[in-house]
């Protein structure tokens, strides 16, 4: 028989009984679509992850106070105390480490600003000029802090963009004085608004210089330092020398953390990678379960078409033959559903982007290439056994039943 | 050198602690051409035969040749291209392919054989014509009545143009006035040629049949052929 003979006649066959052909295509379409949809979720988590740690700064290498227990990232390290402090001169020691492209010292806390008798809660935040630069931090108006002495800092702010809105309205704020706790700044430079995300929101922060910040929280110490190091191959060179020039100021004593951006990259890669491939298994379970299916429906279909399978004998068909119209008839129910899983997928990824725009819900080419082999093969593999029953009827027998 | 020779052919099938001797013993010749009708008792081996002639079944002894080859030693597919080629089938109960239109139906060994479409419609065409089924060409078999039907299944064991045509009671299922157009139909065939074997339970219809076989617990009771050449001895 011709090829183009056997896929029609597999294909009238299949036509032929659409309840069970519509219940199989159904079923591995759901498998493949499973697939495709929840690695969309995944994947999506994993980058978006990645993206949102990426932007917080490129080559970072970031000083905490504190010893850690592996010298890696340990999530733990971001709440505990402060056993030594880091001082603003442990910062600008470290500008004379090779590696070391820039660097912000950085101290946090809590404040009110005051502007025309209003008043509100804010974030403040005690840095130097680079500290905008290294954070990528985008200013909507005006300048980043001045360049100038780490230890005197000019009484000056940059402002989010929801202090500006909520303090000024539509009127001009650039180059206004506010008070911020029992300072009065002059604003000279207001960020772009950039919304929530796992960096810092800076909608309601506002940056001063660091000894400025000091001041007002009457403290000394700050709360990390943020080091560029030249590029990404600098990265671990500039950890040492970071490591080795805060030793050397802290008596000998190894009391800080240092954390690498890329270390932190890496681990969140591998726990979410690792997640969409444990999802993407799940999943493709009920692959599995549909490639069954098929193969109940293929025996189901032999059955009913004993008769048929019998004639097909008596005219003359050879086994192979009928084999392969059997075998034809299982690989489209499961490319079929495997192409409408594919669509379905895409589409329910698509809505999920639609619904959720930060949320880059892509299903990954490993993952949809996988879906849709797997789809194949074990529409292929559960067609054989009934394939080969089909062959091996006795077509007296055969001819009987109808 | 006769169309079909069997020797000594046995067909037993085991049904629980019995034996069944649906053939024993069975010598036969059949030339190129002849009408022969397989009559008999319900049980006696008529379709066990047929079967066997049809290379459908295999004997459990004896020899069968056709065309002056021996066919019981064949493979499988080997005995799958016999049939094709040489061998057309109709039975009582027509055995069309429900989803597929009488062309389609008609077609089917020429596609199972592989032959090329362009020759498979016009081979078609020509049956439709011949077969006066020129205006149910797009018709599924439930759309059919049975003389129709049995004609689908007719042009269809004729379609590859075989030199033997075997049928299992082709008229069972008819009425006898569908029934006798179904074997002028059978007839024409035999007078162009055919060699055509029915099997039948109706004594009218088996008389028309220039050779007669009646069957009796597997065995040939009669032979009209024989029994006319020990008559002229
Ligand atoms: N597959 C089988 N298994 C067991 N016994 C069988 C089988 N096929 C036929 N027989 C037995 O062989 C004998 C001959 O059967 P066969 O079908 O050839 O009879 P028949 O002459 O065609 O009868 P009918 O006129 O009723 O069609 C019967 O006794 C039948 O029961
Ligand atoms: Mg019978």
């Amino acid at each position: 028989m011709r090829l183009i003979d056997t896929l029609r006649f597999a294909r009238d066959a299949a036509t032929g009984y659409p309840v069970r052909t519509t219940l199989s295509v159904l079923a591995m379409s759901i498998g493949v679509a499973a697939v495709v949809i929840l690695t969309a979720l995944g994947d999506g988590a994993r980058r978006y992850v990645v993206g949102q740690f990426s932007s917080i700064g490129t080559n970072l290498v970031i000083v905490l106070p504190g010893r850690s227990g592996t010298g890696g990232f340990n999530p733990a390290n971001a709440i505990t105390s402060t056993p030594r402090d880091l001082t603003v001169d442990d910062a600008a020691a470290l500008k004379r480490a090779p590696a070391v492209h820039r660097l912000a010292p950085l101290a946090v806390g809590t404040s009110e600003i005051s502007y025309g008798g209003r008043l509100r809660e804010i974030m403040v935040a005690g840095s130097t000029r680079d500290f905008v630069a290294i954070r990528n931090f985008d200013l909507l108006q005006g300048d980043a802090l001045p360049d100038e002495d780490w230890n005197r800092g000019s009484p000056v702010a940059l402002i989010g963009a929801k202090i500006r809105s909520e303090m000024f309205g539509n009127a001009p704020a650039l180059g206004r004085l506010i008070r911020v706790g029992d300072r009065r700044l002059r604003i000279i430079g207001i960020l772009k608004p950039t919304g929530q995300g796992l960096g810092m929101n800076t909608d309601e922060l506002v940056i001063v210089p660091v000894s400025v910040a000091q001041s007002l929280f009457n403290s000394n110490t700050l709360f990390r330092i943020l080091v560029e190091a030249r590029s990404r191959e600098a990265i671990p060179q500039a950890r040492d020398e970071v490591l080795a020039i805060l030793k050397q100021r802290h008596r000998g004593e190894e009391d800080v953390t240092v954390i690498t951006q890329d270390a932190v990259l890496a681990t969140f890669d591998k726990l979410l990678g690792a997640l969409t491939l444990a999802v993407a298994g799940i999943a493709a379970i009920s692959l599995a379960v549909a490639g069954i299916l098929v193969m109940n429906v293929m025996l189901v279909a032999v059955t009913q078409r004993t008769g048929e399978i019998g004639l097909l004998k008596a005219l003359g068909a050879p086994a192979r033959t009928i084999r392969l119209a059997f075998l034809s008839e299982a690989a489209m129910l499961s490319s079929v559903g495997a192409l409408l899983g594919y669509l379905l997928g895409q589409g329910g990824a698509f809505a999920i982007r639609q619904a959720f725009p930060v949320f880059p819900a892509y299903p990954p080419d490993w993952a949809v290439i996988a879906a849709l082999l797997t789809a194949l093969s074990t529409g292929l593999l559960f067609g054989v056994m009934p394939a080969r029953r089909a062959a091996q009827l006795d077509p007296v027998l055969a001819l009987m039943k109808h | 050198m006769a169309l079909i020779e069997l020797a000594a052919i046995e067909r037993r099938f085991q049904l629980g602690d019995t034996t069944v001797n649906a053939l024993a013993g069975l010598n036969l010749h059949i030339a190129a051409g002849e009408y022969v009708a397989v009559m008999g008792p319900s049980g006696s081996g008529k379709s066990t035969l047929l079967n066997l002639l049809g290379l459908l079944d295999r004997p459990d002894a004896g020899t069968y040749r056709l065309e002056g080859r021996d066919v019981t030693t064949l493979s499988p597919d080997e005995q799958a291209a016999v049939r094709s080629q040489r061998i057309g089938f109709v039975f009582q109960s027509f055995h069309l392919v429900p989803r597929l239109t009488a062309a389609e139906n008609i077609a089917l060994p020429m596609m199972l054989a592989g032959l090329a479409p362009a020759e498979r419609t016009q081979r078609v065409n020509q049956a439709l014509k011949d077969f006066g089924l020129d205006h149910r060409a797009d018709h599924k078999p439930d759309q059919l009545s049975g003389g129709q039907r049995q004609r689908v299944a007719i042009a269809r064991a004729t379609i590859m143009q075989p030199p033997l045509i075997l049928a299992d009671e082709p008229t069972g299922n008819l009425d006898r006035h569908t029934g006798e157009d179904v074997v002028d139909l059978l007839e024409t065939l035999n007078s162009r040629g055919v060699t055509l074997i029915v099997v039948t339970h109706d004594p009218g219809l088996g008389a028309r049949a220039r050779r007669q076989l009646v069957m009796e617990d597997g065995r040939l009771k009669h032979d009209s052929l024989a029994s006319r050449q020990t008559a002229c001895g």
